[in-house]
This record gives structure tokens, sequence and C-alpha cells, in this order.
């Protein structure tokens, strides 16, 4: 057993991180990519798209109630679902091809976990000052009237930004001009109330105080990526080999010849995650990249090539050790693993592309009522019932005509109407049982099945489309 | 533990060691701490808030007053209230003109599936298509004993078939044959009224039979058998047979008779649902 007096407490407290303003080229990339993705995600609920009366005009509408998911010009049906699973096979996908490719470059730009996070510490800053300012607050003991303000301030601003987040949430499953009416005179459904509640928790939560908390501990994904990379998968990795040994350093003799590294810790003082990148790979690196516009900048100004933290692969340690060139970013991109990935995720999208546009505007199901499987009528004929759903995804009403082919004795006869049209209301579906008869004597009536096909038209738009099912007769029994 | 290796903030590993890879013992993050205390907390609250704890007679009933049959009871008293409206809507409409309202034809067909499922598929069975050896009848072709328009349908529903719970009850009773006529003369009529739907297998028989069947039968059956849906007669000449067309059922239901029943509803079901059941009906396939 270990020695007690040097056993380390089973639990430990969170390291507070104060990371420090730092500006370069990918700093300034994660800057677009949160105002992009951010402002996607709060305008989108916004756009307002023409569809006809009576139908939503949101561009993008998750419509439960209605089962309906408006996209812009796309409109799924609930039957159509395998759009969202395509989505979802695509984003698993991209999410493979993006980490073979370039390492965990999702969670250092693009995972809301890092976008938000990264909002909060910019607006951490912009109220409490930079790092040195920060720590200052920070081991400040007890309270004055000075940090008990900039606590508030920042508290109260980050609950803004959480409430927007999860107030933009909801308006993705409602009419958002009509819901934030509603939200404002307290009279929207407790359901948004609660949505809301607890996505302005969470992210107040998980932006301001959990931070890479979440990543070390609550995410999958860092573990998963492990799998995924291999020796020629962009990261981001410090230059030992020229870097060391740092200035500083106690074990490097007066005189001996020093590497680039001059140990000023501007890529530990900027990090989010709050590690040492010099330490090679880490669980912890989310591959933000900081780090390497921090060091730019020192070698900048001391003079030294830039890139001493680096884009770069396992491989090209050995290569650069070895004294050759570095290989470029494509070279490592640009591999088996990566095509094969990107290759795989362009079927599944042109798939998806391309039954979309098959797509007919007359669809129909047929479901043959087996209970009984046929009925005897007064005058010795057959008759079979089916439910037939129409489904007309028009956005205005139409008349759809049905008909059956088959055996020549079959008679169609729709339900509670004398023709064999029916109206179909806009956007919706319409359950019409129809009745297929046969005379008493006729084949299809005296066999056991026979085959029967079903065709639907849409009157005046020239959609057709059919659907095989059976007529039972008298053989059966 | 043998292994005393340290990382550099201090902790050991494990001991574990599986071909090679050991495990730091690092510590947990203290608020995971805090989070499992929290759920602990949660679970006791819970179970004080809802009903959980066995007791001899019942369980705990918690301090929210939860119940599953009391949500049970509000939300069949929210639908109740939602349908409220368009029952009532249904309740005094003219049955004929219903068809026009796509709307509420829409609602009694739903309402009255559920209905006929609950109150009517004992007998008729969950497919309408009735019990021909019990003699239910099938609700689907288009032969009605007591007529199949809506309202004739719907009166059937509301009053029943011989019962003696409603003196509105559709009321017929053929007698029983055996005591009046002799066997012989029984097996006449019964070819003699096979051969109304061209089923007949005894020509001599028939002939025979045509004088027994206009002496007793024509009453209430007509002449040519097509039966009378004012006295619940059947259709004697078409190819649908309630209990069953061949001789040995036709001659049993001419010695003994049959005395098919069904209860009024009156009582048991609101008006609107008298009515859906009957649309619903209606709207099988048989509907006149």
């Amino acid at each position: 057993m270990s020695d007690q007096s040097t056993t380390p407490s089973l639990y430990a407290a969170r390291e507070p991180i104060f990371p420090r303003r730092v500006s370069g080229k990918f700093r300034s990339l994660k800057w677009v990519i949160l105002f992009v993705t951010l402002g996607i995600y709060y305008a989108l609920p916004w756009i307002r798209w023409d569809r006809g009366p009576g139908i939503p005009d949101q561009a993008v509408l998750l419509d439960l109630a209605g089962r309906r998911f408006y996209f812009f010009w796309i409109e799924i049906w609930p039957h159509e679902f395998y759009f969202v699973a395509g989505l979802l096979v695509m984003a698993g996908l991209g999410l493979f091809l993006f980490t073979s490719a370039l390492g965990r470059v999702w969670c250092g730009y693009a995972c809301p976990q890092t976008v938000w996070t990264d909002l909060y510490i910019a607006v951490e800053r912009w109220v409490e000052g930079d790092r040195n300012a920060r720590l200052r607050l920070h081991r400040q003991k007890g309270w004055d009237l000075r940090k008990a303000r900039l606590r508030i301030t920042k508290w109260t601003l980050w609950l803004l930004i959480g409430l927007a987040t999860g107030g933009a949430w909801v308006f993705y499953f409602a009419d958002a001009p009509t819901l934030f009416r509603d939200l404002i005179t307290l009279q929207a459904h407790p359901v948004a109330y609660t949505t809301m509640a607890i996505l302005t928790g969470t992210t107040f939560l998980f932006g301001g105080f959990a931070r890479e908390q979440i990543c070390n501990y609550a995410c999958p994904w860092p573990r998963i990526q492990a799998a995924m990379m291999d020796e020629h998968t962009l990261t981001v990795a410090y230059r030992s080999w020229r870097g060391e040994p740092r200035k500083h350093s106690e074990e490097v003799d007066e005189g001996a010849e020093m590497g680039d590294c001059i140990d000023c810790m501007a890529c530990v003082n900027v990090c989010p995650a709050g590690i040492d990148i010099r330490d090679g790979q880490q669980l912890e690196c989310i591959t933000c990249a900081l780090c390497i516009d921090a060091c730019d900048d020192v070698m900048e100004k001391i003079g030294k090539p830039r890139g001493l933290i680096d884009y770069m692969a396992l491989t090209d340690e050995d290569a650069e050790r070895a004294g050759n060139p570095p290989r470029s970013v494509w070279s490592h991109v640009f591999r088996p693993r990566v095509i094969l990935y990107t290759a795989l995720w362009s079927v599944v999208g042109l798939a998806l592309v391309f039954a979309l546009f098959i797509r007919s505007d007359v669809e129909f199901t047929v479901a043959p009522v087996r209970n009984p499987t046929f009925v005897t009528l007064s005058d010795g004929s057959i008759r079979n019932t089916y439910d037939i759903r129409l489904r007309n995804k028009d956005f205005e009403g139409r008349t759809m005509r049905v008909t059956v082919h088959g055996d020549p004795s079959y008679r169609v006869q729709l339900e509670g109407s004398a023709y064999e049209s029916v109206a179909v209301p806009p956007n919706s579906t319409l359950l019409q049982r129809v009745y297929v008869v046969a005379p008493r004597g006729s084949g299809p009536a005296e066999a056991d099945t026979t085959s029967l096909r079903f065709w639907v038209e849409g009157l005046g738009g020239g959609d057709r489309s059919y659907h095989d099912t059976t007529f039972n007769g008298r053989g059966a029994q | 533990m043998s292994n005393q290796k340290k990382n550099e903030d201090g902790y050991g590993t494990t001991g574990h060691e599986w071909d090679g890879i050991e495990e730091w013992n690092n510590p947990l993050p203290r608020w995971w701490l805090w989070t499992f205390y929290l759920t602990i907390i949660w679970g006791v609250g819970y179970t004080i808030a809802y009903p959980a704890w066995p007791l001899i007679s019942q369980a705990t009933g918690g301090l929210l007053g939860y119940s599953t049959r009391a949500e049970l009871a509000e939300d069949l008293e929210a639908a109740r209230l939602a349908n409220a409206g368009i029952d009532e809507r249904l309740a005094t409409v003219d049955l004929a003109a219903v068809s026009d309202d796509a709307e509420l034809l829409q609602y009694a067909n739903s309402m009255g599936a559920s209905v006929f499922r609950t109150y009517c598929s004992q007998c008729h069975g969950s497919g309408a298509a009735g019990v021909q050896a019990a003699g239910y009848p099938n609700l689907l072709d288009d032969a009605w004993l007591w007529g199949g328009t809506v309202d004739e349908i719907q009166y059937t529903v509301r009053h029943g078939i011989r019962n003696e719970d409603d003196p509105d009850a559709r009321w017929s009773e053929m007698p029983a044959f055996g005591e009046i006529l002799t066997e012989e003369e029984i097996a006449q009529t019964v070819n003699y009224v096979m051969s109304l739907s061209g089923n007949a297998t005894d020509p001599a028989l028939v002939e025979a039979g045509e004088t027994v069947y206009l002496d007793n039968c024509a009453a209430c059956h007509g002449d040519e058998g097509l039966g009378d849906i004012y006295q619940g007669a059947p259709n004697l000449a078409d190819a649908i047979w309630l209990y069953g067309g061949d001789v040995e059922t036709l001659t049993e239901t001419v010695t003994y008779s049959r005395f098919g029943v069904m209860p009024p509803w009156s009582e048991r079901l609101s008006e609107a649902e008298i009515r859906g059941v009957a649309l619903y009906v209606h709207g099988l396939g048989g509907g006149e």
C-alpha cells in the first residue's frame, strides 16, 4: 500500500483557467466561424418562406404537432424520415472524414460547447479584463463593490446569452413571431418556458463554469476520435526538436546551444483547456490552434521562424528530426482513408439528393382490409375493401382519381362518393375506403387470389403512381 | 502495491495492468461527487413528493398528491370537454345531412369506430363481419334485416332487437313450424326456399314446396321471397344467409325458428355515440 502521507485526495477541484487574449489567423478564423454559426442559429427561425394560405410560412420549421418538417423549398413528411436518417449518417461520416483528415477540428472550431465557451470567455474578458486582471480578481479575498459589480455584470450577460440560446431553440418548433409574442405576454405553452429555462441553465453552466470539464469528462468524442486518428492525421503539435532545450531551463549549462523556445508561457496562457502543448498530444487538447497564434506572435518578435507550434502530423516528427523539410498539409489530407470517407459521404449525399428529386407529388399507400378477407353481396358478387391513404404534398388542393387494373370484371367504388375521384385538401393525407367488386361467376370472384393494381392520378397535374395488391375471392374458403 | 510509479501530479497507478497498459489513479472531479450527492437528495425528495414507499394497505401518497388514476380522469375529462362542441353538433344534426359536413363525418366515423369496438364487436366482430354460425349479422354487406339507412340503423342501435328492456325494440317472431307442418312439408319448403337463389337440389320437392311456402311463409317473406324490412323478414332470394343456406341449417331454422336478440343502447350510450356508431356502420360498405 502506498504511504498514507502521500496519498492524494480522491477528488480534485477544477483548476480555474484564465485564457489570455490572442490574435492571429486561427483566432480570426474562429471569430468568423463563431459569428457565422451563431448568426445562422439565431436568425434562421425568423426567415419567412411563403408556401400558400394556411401553411406555415417559416423557412425552417419542425412542426411536431402537424408532423411536417419544413426546410425552405423542401418539405419532409413523417414517412420520409429516412431523409433525416440520411442526414445523420452524413453527419456521422462527416465527423469521421474531418477527424481522419484534420483531427479534432470539430472540437476546436465548430462544436457548440467550444463556440459558446469562446463567446462566454470573450464576455468575461470584456467585463473583467484580460488574464492578469481576471487572475487578480479571482485571488482577491473577500468581496468588495467592484468585484460584485463585475461578477454580476458578467453573470447577467451570460444569462442573457443563455436565454437567447434557449429562446432561439424553441423558435424552430413553432411560428417564431407568434411564439415570441406569446412568450412576452406569458401566453406560451409551459413546455416552451421549461425548454427555454433548461437550455438557459445548461448554456450558463456549461459555457460559464464547466467549460473544458464537459470535453474532458462528459463528451465521448475525445475517446472516439482516438480510434479514428492515425500518424498522418493533422494535429496541433510542438516542434520539440527545434524548441528544446528551452531558455530558463535549469538543466541547460551556461553557454550551451539553446532551442527556439524561450519558455514565455504564451502557449499555455492562451489555452482554453489549460494544458501545455509542449507536453505532446493530450486528451484535453481540442486543437483550437490558439497556441499556434500565440507562439507565432512571439517567434516574430524574437526574429525566429514561425511554426514552433504548428499543425502537423506525427510522421512529420521523424522526418524532420532526420533533417527533411516539413511536408505540406495537403499531402497529409489527401490519402486513401480520407478519400474513402469523402466517397462514402458523397454517395449518401447524392442518394439523398436523388431521392429528393424523384419524389412524386402523388403518393398513396394501400392497406387491404383483411377482416374479413371478402364480403359476399346479395347478388352473389364478391367485394374486397382497401384503405387507401392519398397524400397530397402540394400546397394546393387536388382531385385524385383512383382506378383499378388487372381483371376486366373489377368495378371500383369510393366510399361516400358516386365518382372515381376524390378531393384531397392541400398538404394533407386523406384516408379513403375503396371497394372493388367482382361479379358472381367472374374469375376473381371464384378464384383464391387475383392480382390487382391501383392507379392514382392527380387530375390536372399529370402525376400518377401505382400500387400492387391482391383481390381475395370465394376460392379462399 | 509494488508499483510506486507516480505521475507529475503525484498520483500513482491503480495497480491494474492489461498487456503492459496501466491506469493512472487520477482523482475524480469534485463536482462529480456533488452531482452524485445531489442525485441522492433528489431521489429521496422524489419518494417524498410522489407515491413510493409501500405500507401495509397502500403506498405512501406523496406530498404532491399525484396519482395515475387521477391523471387519467383528468385526461378523460379534458377529452370530453374538447369534444363537447362537436358532440353537441352531432347529437342535433340532421343525420341525412352529415355527409355534407366533412369534419363532422370524419369525427363521427372515428368516434363511432371506437364505440363499435367497445360495445358491438363482441357479437358482430371487430371487422363487423358478424358470425354466421351464431346468427350475428354481417354489417358489411348490402342485406339489411331492418333497413340500412343511417336513420334505420340508429333506430336499431337505440332500441335493439327482440328485447324486453325497450318497448320500442324491433320485434318479429317466426313461428316454429315443427309444430305446424309435417317433416315432409318442411323438407319441401326448404328446397323451395333454396330454389329462390338457384341452389335447389331436388326439383320434385321444390314444386311441392311452392304451395306450402305461399300458404305459410309468403305473408312475411313475400311471394317472391324478397323479405320485408318493416317486419324484419329476411330476403330469401339473395346470396346471403343469416344462419346458413344448406339443407340441414334451413331445416332447423324452419322447424324451431330463430330468435336473435340485440340489447337497446339508448341507456348506455350518449346521443352522439349512438349517431356516431350508426354513421360508422353505415359507412362500412353496405349503407343505403
